[in-house]
């Protein structure tokens, strides 16, 4: 297991087309209204875990939508390892928001929720403590952090390049909240994916991010900096 | 612990000493049909054990599933009709039957709701919380009205706006309005911070402390646990449907070792400044509790003592703890 992302195998080199990128990325609601997301620059290398922080209504959730393929920007480029997002079939950039009961199917046994993702990974639920009994349940029979387990693993199962963490923990307590951003950043160091975590845990940052951005509210987003020192 | 200089408090009929509300042994179990006429029993909450003095704000703790959100509605007489409570909840003594709940609620006994979903969308905010005010039986619900919102900073014009057009801390203060203009006794928040700007959350928590800083008994429930530590004077923490702890907010502090239940440490632990660990394993569902102590499977302390039965709750060092370990 790799300790550091490092260069790649396949000989591209590390400062070029490998990673998730965003290019003078701009996006508004209404085409009256004011630029949501204002000529952002964004990468997220593989293995690595940035943290995008920042108070409510700066555009960190737009942003992240922008680079999971769910919005489409007014300007600007976004690209997975130097090729434009898909238009169709299973995206290389997962999201997973904050709330997971607004995010599956709640006439859905969780075991079909689950297959949306990919195969089975017996290892992944287990790391996620997820267990066997709650597959054949719907999503309102299981508790708020419960369901999280399973929003996280089926992200990961569909192989991801880049998962888009948005608030994912907020609502979690703390022991639920460790569990899931340690088999994230566990499996993101492992050379598998790059996370964009966006939250306003600074403290949370501090432990899980690299590096940080900060977003601002008009829109812009600061260049990144080394990883919050650790909020005690 | 019912102070005489009680000018804060309101009009006493009699002033009963001990807490405002003592929940004891608390256990709800909903009766679901399954296929057919085969029912099935769902213990929710077993155990849950809870005082709250007039003056003091008790933190409820834990994660989603655990039954804090439960114990409100419990409190609040609002459970499904499927549900079996058994135990004892007293107000001020005695236990809320429901014909007493019916006229304490919105008045003595008030909640502080979750989201601006509570309010009427269609409704200007000052003509609600005057209806609040009218409710809780208060003499001018209009004096008390603008009293309650003008005493909680919001200016005049609030009053005619809809709740859409308030921002997330001005709901806030909207909905600790509705809550506080009967001058009510016992306050219940249920997760009054959910999603919100930090600025707004310590707001919120401060308004929640003020509450009971005038005489008020009041019960945070929320799953943020540092939040409730800078406000809370105790911490209940709960686990699949037990109180497994209540400590002084005191003992979450350095390595968590002055906490009692392993579960309380694990909490502390798994904080992001205090060491970010994670515990293996998820809080048993209802419907396959263990047989013995309820946090067993993921303790790491276990021994076969703990799985043989629920642990009785205990007092040690005047702070209630479920574990023969601690």
């Amino acid at each position: 297991m790799p300790d550091s992302p490092g260069p790649e195998s396949a000989g591209i080199p590390a400062s070029g087309r490998i990673g998730l990128q965003g290019l003078g990325l701009a996006f508004r609601y209404r085409s009256s209204g004011p630029l949501v997301v204002h000529d952002v620059d964004i990468r997220v290398s593989q293995g690595e875990i940035l943290g995008l922080r920042g108070p409510s209504g700066c555009g960190k959730t737009t942003l992240g939508r922008l680079l999971a393929g769910f919005l489409i920007p007014e300007r600007g480029s976004i690209t997975v390892d130097g090729a434009p997002l898909p238009s169709r079939g299973v995206s290389p950039v997962q999201l997973v928001l904050q709330h997971p009961e607004l995010a599956v199917n709640p006439r859905w046994r969780l075991g079909r929720i689950l297959d949306e993702g990919g195969a089975p990974d017996p290892e992944l639920l287990d790391e996620l403590s997820i267990s066997a009994g709650w597959l054949d349940r719907y999503p309102n029979e299981l508790s708020g952090g419960e369901l999280q387990r399973i929003a996280v693993a089926r992200a990961l199962l569909a192989r991801p390049r880049f998962v888009v963490a948005d608030e994912i923990s907020a609502m979690l307590d703390s022991i639920t909240q460790a569990q899931l951003w340690h088999v994230l950043v566990n499996r993101a160091r492992a050379g598998h994916f790059g996370v964009l975590a966006i939250s306003h845990d600074d403290a949370l940052l501090g432990v899980v991010a690299d590096r940080c951005l900060e977003a601002f509210p008009d829109g812009t987003v600061s260049t990144p900096t080394r990883a919050l020192t650790g909020t005690a | 612990m019912s102070a005489p200089s009680s000018a804060a408090a309101p009009a006493a009929t009699s002033v009963p000493s001990g807490p405002v509300l003592d929940v004891r042994d608390l256990s709800v179990v909903f009766l679901q049909y399954e296929s057919g006429l085969r029912r099935r029993r769902l213990e929710v909450i077993s155990g849950i054990d809870l005082t709250v003095d007039a003056g003091e704000l008790v933190a409820v703790v834990g994660s989603s599933g655990s039954g804090k959100s439960l114990l409100a509605h419990a409190v609040l007489g609002v459970l499904p009709r499927n549900a079996v409570v058994s135990g004892q909840i007293l107000y001020r003594g005695e236990p809320l039957v429901e014909a007493r709940l019916r006229c304490l609620r919105g008045r003595e006994i008030s909640l502080v709701p979750q989201t601006v979903a509570s309010l009427d969308p269609v409704a200007r905010v000052g003509s609600q919380v005057v209806r609040s005010a009218e409710l809780a039986g208060a003499a001018d619900p209009g004096a008390t009205a603008r009293g309650a919102l003008r005493g909680l900073g919001l200016p005049e014009s609030t009053d005619r706006l809809y709740p859409h057009e308030l921002s997330g801390g001005m709901a806030r203060r909207v909905l600790t309005a509705t809550a506080t203009v009967g001058r009510p006794r016992l306050v219940l928040a249920d997760e009054p911070t959910p999603g919100l700007h930090p600025l707004v959350v310590a707001e919120t928590l401060a308004g929640l402390r003020a509450m009971a800083d005038e005489g008020a008994a009041v019960v945070l429930i929320t799953h943020d646990l540092l939040g409730a530590l800078d406000v809370a004077d105790r911490v209940a923490v709960f686990y699949a449907g037990t109180t497994v702890e209540v400590a002084p907010v005191s003992r979450f502090a350095g390595t968590g070792a002055g906490l009692r239940h392993p579960y309380s440490r694990a909490l502390w632990a798994a904080l992001p400044g205090h060491g970010f660990t994670p515990l293996v394993g998820a809080q048993p569902p209802p419907t396959a509790l263990p047989p013995g102590c309820l946090f067993a499977p993921r303790c790491p302390q276990r021994s076969p003592d703990c799985e043989r039965a629920r642990p009785e709750s205990r007092l040690i060092d005047g702070a209630l703890v479920r574990c023969i370990h601690a």
